[in-house]
């Protein structure tokens, strides 16, 4: 690829030095092209105008001829040479010559090629030499029907080409200095407005530049569009790097906190265990089995919630059906082990109910809904699915009334154990319910119904012709 | 301090056309190059600038050929074209006849920062220089003309010979059109200037006047009391044959002033030389030598009152190119032997 070979130094040239290259090329270009153009129309305008002269000296001369005696005599009027004159430093050549061609006065060296004389055509111009110098020379053509003689004078007029060059030239000259003037403008123009076209970009560089590398925060997105675009789609790369930076921070410090009481406490048991006697071991082991196991519950809802937020902001959504959740929740909870002896029912539509979510991460937070019904809740207790256009629900309820009032305000947040959790509960799960509604446009509801209580995770309904 | 060597040849004849030649050398000069310079002016009028010249340039000397001017021109013409051994410079009064050279593109053109401050009348395409400015004066005896019949303008010298029993008859003299090339341009130049040349050939027919060919000839008549009166005479050559009894006029209708053209030809062999000459005497001290020797007349002069308009220098430029025509100039030339009868068998004893 040719990319791949350009030096670096390349890659490496501002915008504006690649832009302002470009306009000079484009000017270098058209410059060229209006030389040329001027050179051009200016050859041509002095050779109109020489022209004129030279027709004007050849018509004089035409109209001096006289018939005297049977002879075609000229009278060369000065007039004549006073026009050929105005071309100041350039050489001369006159001839009249007779029907036959013969050289009635004037020099040789203005000789009109063969036959232009008898082309009528009024008057001839041709292009020839004066002693080696390149000439212009035109001819007329006066013709006599006199009683003594009858025929064709001609008359050429050549000159060299001194005054039309240096007239050209001028004209060029002219031409080109108000052409440079104008590129000039156009130069510093196109500078003035590129520069300010890259205003944007180059405050956004120095924003960067002089940004704490740690500083998260969204940029301005103020400026033109196209910049406005690129600024936005670092602000929400930069939130996502924020978010999972601050789950990242969450994860390691509720760690720390949350984890050193319980091994504390399960060594204490250990220990407490060997020195006992053997009496009471029974007893201790049985503590000690029970702080693991809610060290073992604790841990699996940290890591859940750390999967969960990870996941939603890395797993792109993609149509789930909420009724396989409730069923993939149900399989996985084994209500027998957690509560013995209690019904869960599944309340389950027959047509899918379909949103845009991680399947792992609404699974989690099913699975969350229902262990807090099934340990805090009085049986019976129902999972569901409900939809309707705009909106789909997966819910548990139980037969209780819930927790108490002051309780409710406070939960879902991290580590906010009720006293009814009876010291196996890490009070991450509704925040982890919490945070899969925030992920994919959802919410949580929580509220009596007249069955009792339910919890309400609220998803937007993806309906089929929008897929 | 310089010595020269003047050889006069006094040759009857056009066959051979140089009358005179000089050679100028410096006492100083070791083995100097020469340049041989072709002229239709008097030695004498151009030894003090040439001895000025090889004062200052000891390594250049010159070789100084006085020619007539019709000559000259068949001279340079011959040379341009190859035939014969050409000079390093040409000098002629014979300005239209250098145009015609030029036209032909005989000359070498030359620049220099003294020939680019001429005024445009007095060089052509940097070819062809007017070294001098020269007026053609009208001059009588003093003596035996009356101070009020002396003419002032060409109308005073045109009543002057319709008068009925004129004392003038057959002593008014002026140069021959065809023996003097000089004598061509200026009566030339008057048939373009003013309508007074018809009545001035006329009168010149009524009067009989005589047309001869040289400047010499023409001054040592008047002088004489052969002449009376002479018209069109080169005013420089009066200052190098001073005479008492001789009136100079500068016609106050106008004046023309010639500046005699000098040309390198192309086929010179000294151009360098030719070119450094040219520079010395278009350079302030080459003209004032030259105005010393009435070569120049200079702008305030105070000999002569005449206005600026009354002032027609003779420009160099390609509308001299009218007096070569073949027809023009055989026309012209009819009108003046109309007037003054055929020309003498045989030509003049020493052409112009």
């Amino acid at each position: 690829m040719p990319t791949v070979d350009q030096p670096p130094k390349l890659a490496q040239r501002s915008l504006l030095s690649r832009v302002m290259i470009g306009v000079l090329s484009l000017l270098a270009i058209g410059g060229c092209i209006v030389s040329l153009a001027a050179f051009a129309y200016g050859k041509n305008a002095a050779r109109q105008s020489y022209d004129r002269l030279l027709v004007g000296a050849a018509n004089d001369i035409a109209e001096s001829i006289n018939i005297i005696d049977g002879a075609a005599i000229a009278d060369i009027p000065v007039s004549a040479f006073g026009l050929l004159s105005l071309a100041l430093d350039d050489r001369i050549a006159y001839a009249v010559r007779g029907p036959d061609g013969a050289l009635l006065t004037g020099y040789e060296t203005a000789l009109p090629p063969e036959g232009a004389a008898r082309r009528q055509a009024d008057p001839f111009y041709f292009d020839s030499t004066l002693q080696g110098e390149p000439s212009r020379f035109v001819t007329v053509v006066r013709r006599f029907s006199e009683r003594d003689y009858s025929g064709t004078v001609s008359v050429t007029v050549g000159q060299t080409l001194r005054a039309r060059n240096a007239m050209a030239i001028d004209l060029t000259k002219g031409a080109l200095v108000i052409t440079g003037i104008a590129g000039i403008a156009l130069i510093l123009s196109a500078y003035l407005v590129i520069r300010s076209a890259m205003r944007p970009l180059e405050r956004m560089a120095s924003e960067l530049l002089a940004r704490d590398p740690y500083d998260l925060t969204p940029m301005q997105a103020d400026g033109p569009a196209e910049v406005a675009v690129m600024t936005d789609a670092m602000n929400r790369f930069m939130q996502r790097l924020d978010r999972q930076i601050g789950a990242m921070k969450h994860l390691i410090s509720d760690t720390a906190h949350q984890l050193r009481t319980p091994v504390a406490a399960i060594r204490a048991q250990a220990e407490l265990a060997i020195e006992d006697d053997t009496e009471h071991q029974p007893q201790r082991l049985e503590r000690l089995l029970r702080r693991t196991r809610s060290l073992g519950n604790l841990l699996d809802q940290m890591l859940s919630r750390a999967l969960v937020i990870h996941r939603t902001d890395n797993a792109p959504p993609e149509p789930v059906d909420l009724r396989d959740i409730a069923l993939q929740v149900l399989d996985d909870c084994d209500p027998e082990l957690l509560a013995p002896g209690v019904e869960v029912d599944l309340i389950i539509t027959d047509a899918p109910v379909i949103v845009m979510a991680d399947e792992v991460s609404v699974t989690e937070a099913g699975k969350n809904m229902l262990t807090n019904a099934l340990q805090h809740g009085k049986a019976p207790i129902r999972i569901g699915v409900s939809t309707s256009p705009t909106q789909s629900e997966l819910w548990v309820e139980d037969a209780g009334k819930g927790p108490p009032h002051d309780v409710l305000s406070r939960i879902g947040g991290r580590f906010e154990r009720s006293a009814a959790s009876q010291g196996n509960s890490a009070g991450l799960g509704l925040s982890i319910v919490h945070a899969v509604a925030q992920a994919f446009n959802g919410s949580v509801n929580m509220g009596t119904t007249e069955t009792g209580f339910r919890v309400t995770l609220t998803l937007p309904t993806q309906n089929e012709d929008n897929t | 301090m310089i010595r020269y060597l003047v050889c006069i040849w006094m040759l009857s004849g056009p066959v051979i056309a140089q009358e005179a030649d000089a050679h100028f050398v410096s006492d100083v000069a070791i083995d100097p190059t020469d340049i041989v310079v072709r002229s239709t002016t008097d030695i004498g009028v151009l030894t003090p600038a040439l001895d000025a010249f090889v004062g200052i340039y000891p390594d250049i000397s010159i070789t100084y050929e006085q020619w007539g001017s019709n000559a000259l021109y068949a001279d340079s013409r011959a040379a341009c074209d190859g035939q014969i051994p050409t000079a390093d410079a040409v000098l002629s009064s014979g300005v239209h006849q250098m145009v015609d050279l030029v036209n032909r593109a005989c000359a070498h053109p030359y620049t220099s920062d003294i020939t680019r401050g001429l005024s445009t009348a007095r060089v052509w395409r940097n070819e062809l220089w007017g070294i001098t400015l020269e007026p053609a004066v009208i001059i009588y005896n003093t003596a035996l003309v009356p101070a009020d019949d002396a003419p002032h303008t060409r109308f005073a010298l045109l009543d002057l010979m319709r008068r009925a029993e004129s004392p003038y008859r057959g002593k008014i003299a002026t140069y021959d059109v065809e023996a003097s090339g000089l004598g061509f341009l200026f009566a030339f130049m008057d048939s373009l200037e003013a309508t007074t040349f018809g009545g001035l050939l006329e009168g010149f027919a009524r009067t009989n006047a005589v047309a001869t060919c040289c400047s010499a000839e023409i001054i040592d008549g008047v002088a004489k009391g052969e002449y009376l009166i002479a018209y069109n005479v080169l005013g420089s050559y009066l200052s190098s044959t001073p005479r008492e009894n001789i009136g100079v006029i500068h016609p106050e209708d106008y004046t023309l002033l010639l500046s005699r053209a000098y040309m390198i030809p192309k086929t010179a062999t000294n151009k360098d030389g030719a070119a450094i000459l040219l520079d010395f005497l278009l350079s302030p001290q080459g003209q004032d030598i030259l105005a010393a020797g009435n070569l120049v007349q200079r702008r305030d002069d105070d000999t002569t009152l005449l206005s600026e308009s009354a002032q027609r220098t003779i420009a160099i430029d390609p509308k001299l190119l009218v007096a070569m025509d073949r027809h023009r100039r055989s026309r012209f030339v009819g009108q003046w032997r109309s007037t003054f009868g055929a020309l003498p068998e045989g030509g003049f004893l020493s052409a112009p």
